[in-house]
């Protein structure tokens, strides 16, 4: 693997996603219904800081679950790693609320068909939106996200990496090339 | 038909004989043991860095024929036989029916002249049926070729009746080959009594359902004053019943089979009916005393006790599958293995095992190299390793307990009654 | 710590790390069961077929239920064989279930080493449910989590076995679960029913009910099945009940949480008192429950590995 370049640092990154927050309140109209939910793993540290920043703006704390979607995906004899089966933590009713599904890269859709199945068990929310940090193309499902942290136009050979402090030990998003 | 085997080393405890020697061939017998023998031969064998020995004498046999001609008939078993260096098999009387009466005796002599490939010898039941309730008629079987009696797969509960036996044995000078076994303690067990039972969840046999049968045989061959010789053992506390037994002087002889030395219960871990023998594999401890009395001449013979059984006998539920084991074809490469190769015997020593010692217990006049006798006798490369493999089995079932094993020893010409039998000649 | 067995036999084979694996992931299955649909799909298409040589209503249910949470399709195949009966042979029933694009076989047989030879004989999974008096490893990790869901923990605790050991797969497959994870393990029962060295296991064996009672942070309260008493080596019933049952008598000198297990179904009054399965201190439905997760756990972590190998192969 090549790091060839770094598209957003520490900084572009957290105001990338201060904008999320208020483009989130703003088509919600405030935090009525209002609900997160990260999906594993680097969604749920984004889902937090979403709502932190929701949280600053609005003084209101809104709920965040955690969904791991390990048991929906269609591609799991393809990954190479073995998944490892993660409890879903969606401690409040998700029927009826606005809720926004948090995840740090969207490319093919999958991940975000396996999440919506996986949620639609859970209950039956009033609707259902999606917010990425970065969105790198080359989608295989009709799905689209409502709130992207940034459009980074790539090619099939290159891999996108979303590093964040509570995992990775710094915030930054790098464009790798496959070798 | 004259074969001139050169170079190679022969041994023949018989005739004291261990060193590089050519040996000549004709007419069915051994004419010539010398240095350089120069002879216009129909077949010369080079034997250069070989063992030339006596076909081995393998005195516990189960060829099936007749009835469960599925398994193997005489005429695969004794192909079997000589792919493994086997010249004459005692064939056991646990057939279909069982050699208790001049008419069975008849008919399976008529098949053995009409098929066999290699010498068979023949044992009757010591019990009509083997049900041990009614002897047998000794002196006619004897008549008609039997060399010993056994109820081979079962041992004569009665005790009156087993007395009776060997002294009928005695009198009309036929071998009483003695499964040793007490049902009562079997406990329908199927793997050896110990952790091994315990671990797979499966009934366990006592080694005292054993060597108390073992015991009670020996005081009455003591007081009938006749030969008896002990098939199969497998635990220590049996050999040491034969050690004591021989040092007072009762004619007692013992034989164990290559998977009581060289296997031990562990083997069973995984439910591999190739591993279901009766008696059990036992524990390392009777594996070693195995050897020991190997070692030490208390265990005078190594016998295959080849038990051939089809595929859905063996390869299904553990505890419904059948007991037994072929092992023809890898006596031999199996002793080479754990014994030679272990410097556990020398190559007299094992020569004594599988040929000498045999022959003279059945007191047949086989199992020498000295001039003039029958010309039975192998020629073996004592390095060659070889794979056993299902598809090179030559015996009509395929449970060997050594499939997947390495092996050393290759037999590469077994040369039966004067004539060169393996290897085996196409007949297209 | 990945998972690459296609087949789970028993308990003696696995590691520390894959009992433990599977537990983690049967922590994540329990949550399924508690939802309103209380399904993933995580094997959709797959087919799971029970194979039952034995009657079993619960272990065939709990198996099934599990196998459908998962969106499985699930076949029962319950079938009698004796030793006596001549029909067709565990082989060729596994091959023809294969023939079939089944993709796990659950089996369940009165033969020990049953589902050993089943999985020599076929590429798909295999998933010993009960084979003679071998191993039962689900019943045993089902147990060993609804312990850690109690107790927090395996290692260091003292677990005692009460009952026919000699003829418990249940009681082996604890044995080597329990002892893997770092539990200290008793076995108590008459002389008669404790298997030859079963020390050499690992455990301590005691023929008195209070010893092994006395210490203990749970007690597993098998099953006495005097109906099968084939070696008659059973004591008498009422015997057995003075001597070894589960009394509030005898727990009242236990430890006062003592958890107290059984795998069902019960005989009261023989091995255990009515007050006792349904007292405080009993666990027994909350086994039930926990079977299903531990269940979903094995079946989901067979069909993935056998997939990935299925793959590995396809590659080659």
């Amino acid at each position: 693997m090549k790091e060839k370049a770094k598209l957003l640092d520490k900084d572009t990154l957290n105001r990338s996603l201060m904008r999320v927050a208020h483009e989130i309140l703003e088509k919600n109209k405030g935090t009525k219904d209002l609900s997160l939910v990260g999906i594993r793993n680097r969604g749920v540290y984004l889902a937090k800081r979403l709502a932190d920043y929701i949280g600053q703006i609005e003084k209101v704390r809104i709920p965040v679950g955690i969904l791991d979607i390990t048991l929906y995906r269609d591609d799991l004899t393809l990954i190479a790693a073995q998944p490892v089966v993660h409890k879903t933590e969606i401690d409040f009713d998700i029927t009826d609320k606005n809720i926004v599904l948090v995840d740090d890269v969207l490319y093919t859709g999958r991940t975000i068909r396996a999440a919506l199945d996986a949620l639609v068990d859970l209950g039956r929310p009033k609707s259902i939106q999606l917010a990425v940090l970065v969105d790198r193309g080359h989608r295989e499902l009709p799905i689209r996200a409502e709130y992207v942290g940034k459009n980074i136009p790539t090619s099939q050979n290159e891999t996108v990496e979303v590093h964040l402090v509570e995992v990775d030990g710094s915030d930054e998003v790098v464009i790798v090339e496959k070798e | 038909m004259k074969i001139l085997i050169k170079n190679g080393r022969l041994i023949d405890p018989a005739c004291n004989l261990d060193g590089l020697r050519d040996l000549l061939v004709e007419n069915g017998k051994i004419s010539q043991v010398s240095n350089n023998i120069k002879a216009d031969a129909d077949k010369t064998i080079e034997a250069k860095a070989m063992i030339v020995m006596p076909g081995m004498v393998d005195m516990h046999v189960h060829l099936r024929e007749p009835g469960r001609e599925d398994k193997e008939t005489i005429a695969s078993g004794t192909r079997a036989a000589l792919k493994g260096g086997v010249t004459s098999v005692l064939a056991m009387p646990n057939t279909l029916p069982a050699i208790d009466s001049v008419d069975n005796i008849r008919l399976l002599k008529d098949i053995i002249k009409k098929t066999a490939h290699a010498n068979v010898l023949i044992a009757g039941s010591i019990t009509k049926g083997r049900q041990g309730k009614e002897l047998t008629d000794i002196a006619q079987l004897k008549d008609e070729g039997m060399v010993a009696i056994s109820d081979d797969g079962s041992s004569v509960d009665n005790k009156e009746l087993m007395l009776k036996a060997l002294k009928d044995a005695k009198k009309h000078r036929v071998l009483v080959v003695c499964h040793c076994e007490d049902k009562a303690l079997m406990n329908k067990g199927v793997v050896n009594l110990g952790i091994i039972s315990t671990r797979l969840g499966l009934r366990g046999v006592s080694k005292e359902s054993e060597y108390t049968r073992i015991k009670r045989d020996i005081e009455l061959a003591e007081k009938a004053d006749s030969p008896l010789h002990i098939a199969h053992l497998s635990c220590k506390e049996s050999v040491e019943l034969i050690a004591k037994a021989k040092k007072k002087g009762i004619k007692v002889t013992a034989e164990t089979a290559p998977h009581y030395f060289s296997l031990t219960e562990e083997a069973v871990l995984g439910y591999d009916a190739n591993m279901k023998v009766n008696p059990p594999l036992r524990t390392k401890e009777d594996a070693s005393a195995i050897r020991g009395g190997l070692a030490d001449g208390t265990i005078d013979a190594i016998a295959s006790d080849h038990a051939p059984h089809t595929e859905n006998e063996k390869d299904i539920e553990f505890e419904r599958a059948e007991f037994g084991v072929i092992g023809l074809e890898t006596m031999l490469a199996v002793s080479i293995t754990e014994l030679i190769q272990t410097g556990l015997l020398d190559w007299p020593g094992l020569v004594k095992k599988v040929v000498l010692n045999p022959a003279k217990i059945l007191g047949i006049n086989k199992g020498t190299l000295c001039v003039g006798s029958d010309a039975d006798l192998i020629v073996v490369s004592p390095d060659k390793e070889w794979l056993v493999q299902k598809d090179g089995l030559v015996s009509k079932s395929k449970n060997s307990a050594f499939l997947g094993r390495r092996l050393k020893g290759v037999v590469e010409y077994t040369i039966c009654n004067g004539r060169i039998a393996y290897p085996f000649i196409n007949h297209t | 710590m990945a998972w690459t067995r296609k087949d789970l036999l028993g308990l003696e084979d696995l590691s520390r790390e894959e009992i433990e694996l599977i537990l983690t992931t049967a922590e994540s299955f329990k949550q399924v069961s508690t939802r309103e649909i209380k399904k993933v799909p995580a094997l959709r298409g797959k087919t799971v077929v029970n194979l039952f040589y034995e009657p079993s209503t619960r272990t065939r249910v709990s198996f099934e239920v599990a196998a459908k949470r998962l969106s499985a399709d699930v076949i029962n195949i319950a079938t009698e064989t004796s030793s006596v009966k001549k029909g067709e042979t565990l082989v060729d029933t596994g091959r023809n279930i294969e023939a079939l694009k089944a993709d796990i076989i659950v089996i369940r047989h009165n033969a020990s080493g049953a589902a050993a030879v089943l999985s020599r004989h076929v590429n798909i999974s295999v998933v010993n449910a009960g084979d003679g008096w071998h191993e039962h490893p689900t019943q045993a990790l089902l147990d060993i989590f609804t312990l850690k869901e109690k107790l927090g923990k395996i290692s260091g605790l003292n677990v005692s076995i009460v009952g026919d050991i000699a003829h418990s797969r249940v009681a082996r497959s604890n044995i080597w679960g329990l002892t893997k994870l770092g539990a200290k393990v008793t076995v108590c029962a008459p002389k008669m029913l404790i298997p030859v060295a079963i020390e050499q296991m690992g455990v301590r064996v005691t023929e008195n009910i209070d010893d092994a009672l006395s210490c203990a942070d749970a007690v597993n309260v098998l099953r006495m099945q005097f109906e099968r008493d084939e070696e008659n080596v059973f004591p008498k019933q009422l015997e057995y009940f003075k001597n070894f049952a589960i009394t509030e008598e005898r727990l009242k000198k236990a430890k006062k949480n003592i958890v107290v297990m059984h795998p069902g179904p019960i005989n009261r009054g023989v091995e255990m008192s009515s007050e006792v399965a349904d007292g405080a201190n009993s666990v027994i439905l909350e086994q039930v429950t926990n079977g299903i997760a531990v269940r979903m756990a094995v079946l989901f972590l067979v069909a993935q590995a056998k997939d990935k190998l299925k793959n590995h192969e396809d590659i080659d």
